[in-house]
């Protein structure tokens, strides 16, 4: 797993890891999947593809995350993987597998993904990614 | 950590943070010594004294006896500004009008103790909270007339009384509510969410009182050790969390954060075109977690006719705790219009003031405090005095001290699931995840928490309920 879970009182603090700046985002969404349902495995049944803007890495990072929240909420849509990543100037596209969430059992309390403590940088061969969910 | 921050003794259970660098104003706690060696333990120290930097703070901001790190302002914080200040969606929370409304029943504690289950499982049944389980399809139109009209909008199709419209805070209904200012994205996410529980820290309780601190109040609220009462804890969904987001990101694309001292203070100036947008944004939202509180009473009215036929189910009073409202205070002897910010803290209005009920304006608001799940929970009268020290706040629950990822390392499903049953509290929960993170050891001690409200004067004593029944979304 690329991704842990760090103190934090009342909120959910998360690192990701990764060897590039994609895949970082990658284990973000990951990370953001498991605080959703837990451990729950989700079945890739369903895929697309979504694409965020965003000024800068923060931007981006924010808004694709947030993305999750929004299809869990408007469309029923929980993510099991994202598959592939690109990063561009001031837009990013995932391709992205998921389910119906309505199949599963799980309580969702992430409320919003946060700017508090966001980091995005690179630490020795690769890269890391920190950012709180607000529950 | 927010040990190097120098606090003032004011009183027993009031601390202040002297003015120093950009504050514009002090920080006031209200804690005992036990209180704020839990708040030293995060930032919230910390960030109450950097809510006291932002422009047109009025008095003092202020924390208050459950306060703990949040986006910005702690939870369970205060602040007031007057016309030269700012509005903050990180004074107001991602959750706008989480809130609690109150119940009593006139069914007998024994009558519901023989249905107990089958009445928990009923409840659970139909009232829709999980994920991707919503009730009933609304249309996009039906919501934007729920984010206009709140609780009237359930009342008018009979989900309710006037009597209900009465004892909501602001009769379930913010005026300034223009649907224009909520986002496509926040309506998509409300619109599978009507008339749903949530999850996280949201749940609905069953409780009986367990010690009369107020008999003349008690009585007055409704509460009485021979019957059950019910409480709903919930908020506006995904839409108000889409609504904060939004407007968080358009004030800083709009005013940027370069000079506050926490990116998350991001703000708008009062009556700049993106703090009416804001607050007519977030009177949308407050109005949709009043109507869902309404739904959802409803729904539970119709479990408890079916199963006590008869039974008189009353709303005591329904109470926000995030939220911004402008409001009449008087500060130092002055008349003032000031937008008062409280997040994760309740409304503790006194008597007199227009804003009670008609049926509470000799006695103060009731005043309604959820312990966490499974523990305490309390109801207070608001008092003139909070009017003068805390515009009129006071706290709105226990407060973390674990963290959700601690919980999950030494709590399992099972122990909470037996320490309630011992304690004499049936559960209905979606997860097992949900339950261990809201076990009761994570947060405060309720009990302190009140009783520094008591005795800073900002909220009195009415009675101390316990849960017999409880279901988690």
């Amino acid at each position: 797993m690329s991704y842990e879970f760090l103190p934090h009182t009342a909120d959910v603090k998360i690192r990701a890891k990764g060897p590039d700046l994609e895949s970082v985002f990658m284990e973000s969404a990951h990370a953001l999947r498991e605080a959703i349902c837990g451990e729950t495995r989700v079945s890739a049944v369903a895929g697309r593809t979504i694409e965020v803007e965003g000024c800068d890495t923060h931007a981006l990072l924010y808004n694709f995350l947030e993305e999750f929240l929004y299809l869990l909420d408007a469309e029923s849509f929980l993510l099991s993987r994202v598959t592939s990543l690109r990063i561009g100037k001031d837009l990013l596209a995932a391709e992205i597998e998921g389910d119906s969430a309505a199949k599963y059992e799980f309580s969702n309390s992430v409320k919003a993904v946060t700017y508090n403590d966001m980091k995005i940088e690179q630490s020795g061969d690769g890269w890391i990614a920190e950012f709180v969910l607000d529950v | 950590m927010s040990d190097e921050i120098h606090l003032e003794k004011v009183s027993e259970v009031e601390w202040e943070i002297p003015m120093s660098g950009r504050m514009v104003v002090p920080a006031r706690i209200f804690a005992s010594e036990r209180l704020l060696k839990d708040m030293k333990e995060d930032r919230c120290l910390e960030q109450s004294r950097n809510m006291a930097t932002l422009r047109g703070a009025v008095k003092y901001v202020i924390a208050l006896s459950d306060a703990h790190q949040g986006y910005g302002f702690p939870i369970g914080g205060v602040a007031a500004f007057g016309q030269d200040g700012v509005v903050s969606p990180g004074g107001v929370g991602y959750d706008i009008n989480c809130g609690v409304r109150m119940l009593s029943t006139g069914i007998a504690v024994k009558d519901f103790m023989a249905k107990r289950s089958e009445v928990l499982r009923e409840i659970f049944r139909t009232i829709p909270s999980g994920v991707g389980k919503g009730g009933r399809e609304y249309s996009r139109d039906e919501i934007r007339h729920v984010m206009e009209r709140g609780s009237e909008w359930a009342v008018e199709r009979g989900l309710g009384t006037r009597e209900d419209l009465d004892r909501t805070e602001e009769g379930g209904r913010m005026r300034e509510a223009d649907p224009r200012d909520v986002s496509e994205r926040a309506l998509d996410r409300g619109l599978p969410q009507l008339g749903t529980l949530g999850s996280g820290n949201h749940f609905l309780e069953v409780q009986s009182v367990d010690r009369i601190l107020n008999p003349a109040v008690c009585a007055r609220f409704g509460l009485d050790q021979r019957y059950v009462n019910l409480m709903i804890h919930c908020g506006s969904r995904g839409l108000g969390h889409q609504v904060a987001s939004d407007y968080i990101k358009l004030m800083e694309r709009e005013f940027g954060t370069a000079d506050l001292p926490d990116r998350e203070l991001v703000n708008a100036p009062i009556g700049s075109d993106e703090a009416n947008r804001y607050i007519s944004a977030m009177n949308c939202a407050v109005n949709f977690a009043f109507c869902n509180r309404q739904m959802i009473m409803h729904q539970v009215r119709q479990v408890l006719g079916k199963f006590f036929p008869g039974a008189r189910v009353s709303l005591v009073y329904d109470v926000c705790h995030n939220v911004a409202k402008f409001e009449n205070h008087e500060v130092d002897g002055r008349k003032m219009r000031l937008c008062v910010h409280r997040k994760g803290a309740t409304r503790s209005f006194g008597p007199g003031r227009p804003e009670v009920p008609a049926c509470y304006r000799d006695i103060g608001q009731p005043v309604i405090i959820p312990g966490s799940m499974g523990t305490a929970s309390y109801v207070l009268a608001g008092t003139v005095k909070a009017g003068e020290m805390t515009f009129g706040s006071t706290a709105h629950g226990a407060g973390r001290v674990e963290s959700r990822t601690q919980a999950r390392r030494q709590i399992t499903a099972e122990d909470v699931m037996r320490d309630l049953k011992r304690a004499g509290v049936e559960v209905s929960a979606f997860s097992k995840k949900g339950l261990v993170e809201e076990a009761p050891g994570v947060y405060k001690d309720i009990d302190e928490v009140v009783r520094v409200s008591h005795e800073a004067g900002i909220g009195s004593l009415v009675a101390r309920l316990k849960p017999l029944a409880v279901m988690k979304g």
